[in-house]
C-alpha cells in the first residue's frame, strides 16, 4: 500500500506486459498532473518512452477516469492502460 | 447483479433470476457474447482476459444505473468473465428485464455497447503460435457515441 507520501501507479494489458511493471509507487509533489507523471516515466528510455503519446494511453484516477491535467494526491492511485477491449 | 469471475455462467440460470426477481416484468432480453475464431487475427483458438479489479466493478454499476434513468429497467444482471478462454467459450452476459420489449433491448444493447467502450477489460488473443493485444475498434466506438 501506498505510504504518507506516496502515490501507487498501475499498469495493465500491453502496458503491464511490455514496461514488465504492475505496480511501482512514486512520490507526490504539488503540482504533479497525471500527465507530467506519464511524461517523467517516458523519460526512463526503452519501451517506457512508448508513454509518451507513440500510443494512446488511457488515464484513471482513484479508479475514475480522468484527463491528463488532474493533479495528484497524496495516497491516490493512477492507472494508465491502454484503450479498453472487453465485451 | 454484477459480476466479474473466471468460471463459466448458466444464461438458463441467469434467466430464471431475472423473471423471478419481481413483478412487472413483461420482457426479458439477453445478450451472450462467445469467443470466436477470427478477430484481429485468423485461427484464434483462445482469449486472455485481464481487467482492473474494483474499477470495472464500478463502471459496469455505473452503466446500469445510466440504463435505468433512461430506460424501464426492473433488474438487470451483468456477468463478465476473466482469464483464459479458449474458443467458443462465453464471454459476457447482459440481462434486463422490463415491462416491455422496447426497454429490455434498447437497455440491453446499451450497456453491452458501453461496456466494450468504457470497462476497464483488455482481450489477448491467442493462435497456435502466437498473442496479440486486441485493438479497440472504431466501429465499437461509433456504437457506444450512438447512444449519446
Amino acid at each position: 500500500m501506498a505510504g504518507d507520501n506516496t502515490i501507487t501507479v498501475k499498469f495493465f494489458a500491453r502496458l503491464r506486459e511490455e514496461l514488465d511493471t504492475a505496480t511501482l509507487n512514486v512520490d507526490a509533489r504539488p503540482g504533479l498532473t497525471a500527465g507530467q507523471l506519464l511524461h517523467e516515466l517516458a523519460a526512463r528510455g526503452g519501451n517506457w518512452t512508448q508513454l509518451d503519446g507513440a500510443q494512446p494511453v488511457m488515464i484513471a484516477v482513484n479508479q475514475v477516469m480522468t484527463k491528463p491535467d488532474r493533479e495528484l494526491q497524496p495516497g491516490d492511485e493512477v492507472a494508465f492502460f491502454p484503450p479498453v477491449t472487453g465485451g | 447483479m454484477i459480476r466479474v469471475q473466471q468460471q463459466d455462467f448458466d444464461p438458463a440460470e441467469e434467466y430464471r433470476a431475472l423473471r423471478d426477481s419481481g413483478s412487472g416484468t413483461g420482457a426479458i432480453a439477453t445478450f451472450t457474447g462467445l469467443v470466436r475464431d477470427s478477430g484481429d487475427m485468423k485461427g484464434v483458438t483462445g482469449l486472455f482476459l485481464e481487467h482492473y479489479p474494483g474499477m470495472t466493478e464500478q463502471v459496469i454499476e455505473g452503466l446500469v444505473n445510466e440504463a435505468s434513468q433512461r430506460w424501464d429497467v426492473r433488474e438487470a444482471r451483468v456477468i463478465h468473465r476473466v482469464g483464459l478462454l479458449a474458443l467458443a467459450e462465453q464471454i459476457v452476459f447482459v440481462g434486463v428485464c422490463s415491462a416491455h420489449r422496447g426497454d429490455a433491448f434498447a437497455a440491453c444493447e446499451f450497456i453491452m455497447d458501453a461496456l466494450k467502450t468504457s470497462a476497464p477489460f483488455w482481450k489477448k488473443e491467442i493462435t497456435s503460435d502466437s498473442e496479440h493485444w486486441v485493438e479497440q475498434k472504431a466501429a465499437d466506438l461509433d456504437r457506444s457515441q450512438s447512444w449519446e
